[in-house]
Parts: structure tokens; sequence; C-alpha cells
């Protein structure tokens, strides 16, 4: 006698509520069309990379997933919320709370301390300065610099400023990291570093990572990829 | 020209050893997908002896069948010597089956965009295995996954360079 298997057709895939979703974006600058129908869906703890040549509209399509840029036209779900027309205090609370950003040059505060730049964004929500250098001190150490903590980051090296910029994306335990290209300044081994505790660090947390790159090496440390090309990306179902 | 005859020699003259240690010592190092069949191991011993790269150092018997101990001759060790100091030569995969694809996809009027990218899909799948797979490893084994890893990585940007310029090899290939 055969069991009855669960059925793994393509067609009749498990409805699952993506976390993050986008549809039919379209967003231009002035004459330059940056995307013309951008669309992803993104499940809860899953690591998707954006690839695609420079210029094909990638780095537009995180903004407007992160709600940092509002697309012309279509429509961004995050938890409920469509983020193309949520307005401009419901999103920097997001960005505060639930997003955690990583980016090519780390831009962490020159005059703060490693660990007063990892703590700033627990400051901005309101917790006290002990409590908030604590938990930075603590992932600080997941990510291997610990030893840092008191330099300024003018003090350390690229490696390492770049681990300390993650700590501080991954502080406030966000259920979205967005990393555009976060290792385009270091070489392979400081690059792989950076990719490995971050992702490994995400997957701990359960956090979902969006990860921009045309790396494919750095693309390799995500779950599956998405391509940009010219501002469109495969078409994907659930936009109306 | 395969790597295990010169490996075999580079072990044995650490210390002359049975084909059984011989064995286990190249699993242990270079082994990336299977072990060694012993049918392997014991044929590239034969062909070594036959060479006189090797020699039998000793010969044990005792409750099961013999076992033989191989030692390095010094023509073994000159071979591995001019082995290592022997570059390979570059592979440079001037007509590759991908190439040709792309080429007939233009020529019969299929979508050679897809090609390109069921090939990118593939090896990134290739490259995330190899990426959790270095990521459990030991340092031996990261610089082999590595090595495939830039390898992958190449074909990646040419299958990138070769999207970007489809439609302009379209319009050659149609001309000629």
């Amino acid at each position: 006698m055969t069991r009855p298997t669960p059925s793994t057709d393509p067609a009749t895939p498990e409805q699952r509520t993506p976390l993050l979703a986008a549809y039919g974006l379209r967003k231009s600058f002035g004459l330059t069309q940056a995307l013309s129908t951008a669309s992803l869906s993104m499940e809860e703890g899953e690591i998707v990379a954006l690839m695609g040549p420079s210029g094909s509209g990638k780095s537009t399509f995180l903004h407007c997933l992160a709600g940092v840029v509002r697309p012309d036209a279509g429509r961004v779900d995050y938890a409920g919320t469509d983020l193309a027309r949520a307005p401009d205090a419901r999103l920097s609370a997001l960005r505060r709370t639930e997003f955690g950003f990583l980016f090519q040059f780390g831009q962490l505060v020159p005059e703060l301390s490693c660990l007063e730049n990892v703590a700033l964004p627990l400051r901005l929500n309101g917790r006290r300065r002990r409590t908030a250098e604590r938990e930075a001190a603590r992932l600080m150490e997941r990510l291997d610099v610990g030893d840092v903590a008191r330099k300024r980051p003018g003090e350390c090296s690229g490696g390492q400023g770049q681990r300390v910029a993650a700590a501080r994306a991954l502080v406030t335990r966000p259920r979205v990291i967005f990393a555009d290209e976060p290792t385009g300044s270091l070489d392979s081994l400081n690059g792989e570093k950076v990719l490995r505790l971050l992702t490994d660090t995400a997957r701990e947390s359960g956090a979902s990572v969006l990860l921009v790159t045309h790396e494919p090496r750095v693309a390799a440390y995500s779950d599956r990829e998405v391509v940009v090309r010219d501002g469109r990306t495969p078409e994907i179902g659930g936009g109306r | 020209m395969s790597s295990l005859g010169p490996a075999f020699l580079g072990l044995l003259e650490t210390r002359p050893q049975h084909g059984y240690d011989l064995k286990r010592a190249y699993d242990e190092h270079f082994a990336t997908k299977s072990p060694l069949a012993y049918g392997q191991v014991y044929a590239t011993l034969s062909r070594l002896l036959k060479n006189g790269l090797v020699e039998v150092a000793a010969t044990e018997t005792g409750s099961g069948p013999e076992r033989k101990r191989y030692a390095v001759t010094d023509a073994g060790v000159t071979d591995v010597e001019q082995w290592l100091g022997r570059p390979e030569s570059p592979e440079p995969y001037l007509q590759s089956t991908l190439y040709t694809k792309v080429v007939l996809a233009l020529l019969t009027g299929r979508p050679a965009e897809e090609i390109l990218d069921v090939q990118r899909a593939e090896h990134l799948q290739q490259m995330r295995a190899l990426t959790r797979r270095k990521a459990d490893g030991d340092l031996g084994d990261q610089l082999i996954c590595d090595h495939a890893l830039f390898h992958l990585e190449a074909d990646l940007r040419w299958l990138d360079l070769t999207a970007a310029r489809l439609d302009e090899l379209s319009g050659e290939v149609r001309d000629r």
C-alpha cells in the first residue's frame, strides 16, 4: 500500500502570506526610468539576492521595498501596510524598529565609538544607554568586533567597520535587513567574513535579508535570486 | 593528466606506506566527491611500479592476504618534482557548449536569453551548495570550494556579458 504524499505540484503551492512583497513598481527620476515593472515576494526568514548589472535598477528597487523611496506606481505590502502609500511617520517608525540597513560603506558616525554606533538605533528607540550598550556589545562579540568597541570607526579596518555596521543593522532585531552591496568595498576574505556572520546571525534571529549584489559569490549566500534587468523583474502572482 | 600518480608519489615521499594507508591519506587530503576506489589505488600503484617510480619496500605475510609496503624511488621523487614545477595549461574554453547553444538559439529564432537565465540559475544553485559546504568544512575544504566557486563565477560573468550583448550577437549571427 502506498501512503499518499503531500502534493509538490508547483501549481498548488502552500499559500503563505509573504512578509514583504512588491507588485508592478514603477519609478522614474526625471526622464530616467529606474523601474518599469518590478515585483518581488519574500517569506519570513528568507534570504533573497537581488542581482543585475549596474544601472539595472536594483538599488532603487531596494529603496522602494524599504520605504525609503516612494514608487510612482505599484504596491509594496509589508505586514498589512502598503509602504507606497503609508504616511512618512509610519515609514520612519518601520525603518527604526523593523528594518535594518547595511550599505557598501558602513556609514558609521565618525565621532562616536563603535559601541555607541551599534547602540544608536536602540537609543533612538528610547532604550537606556546601559541596556542599549549591553545589547550592542553582545552583538559585536557575535560579529567578532568586540575588541574595537571603544575605538572610533576611523581606527578600524574596512572589514571591521563593515562588521560594526552589520551589528548596527541587526541590533534592533529587525524582521528585514536591507543590504546594498555590503561587501563591495572589501577584499574577498573580509567580504566573506561579513557575509557569513551577517547571514548566520540573520538566520539565528529569523530575520529576512534582501541582498543587493552584482557578485555571484555574494548571491551564493542567499536562498534564491531575483534578477533585475532594465528596471524589470520576472512577474510574480498576487498583484492587483 | 591525472594527478593521482604524482599525489601517490608525494605521499610516499613522506614515508613508505601500504596501499590501504595511501588510499586513506589521499582521501583525507584530496578526495572532493567520493573516496578513491581500491581498484584505482592498485591500478595506479602497479603502473608506478612498472615505470620504476615506486618499489616494494617490504612484503608482510600474516593471517590474511600478504601486504606490500611501497616506497618511492629516486626516479619517482624526480617525477613528482617535475610535475610540481610544470605549470598546468590554463584551459581556454574557446568553444564552449554554452556559446554553441546561444548561437544555435539565435540562428533558429529561439529565446537565447532564457538559455542564459536557466544556466545562471543552475550555476548559482551549485555555488550555493559549495558555499554551504565551505561553512562546515576545514580550511582544505574551503580552499577546494573556493577554487570551484571562482571558476563558476567566471562563467557567470561571461553569461552576464553575453546577455548584455545578445542583440549585437544576434545581428552578427544573422549576417554571416
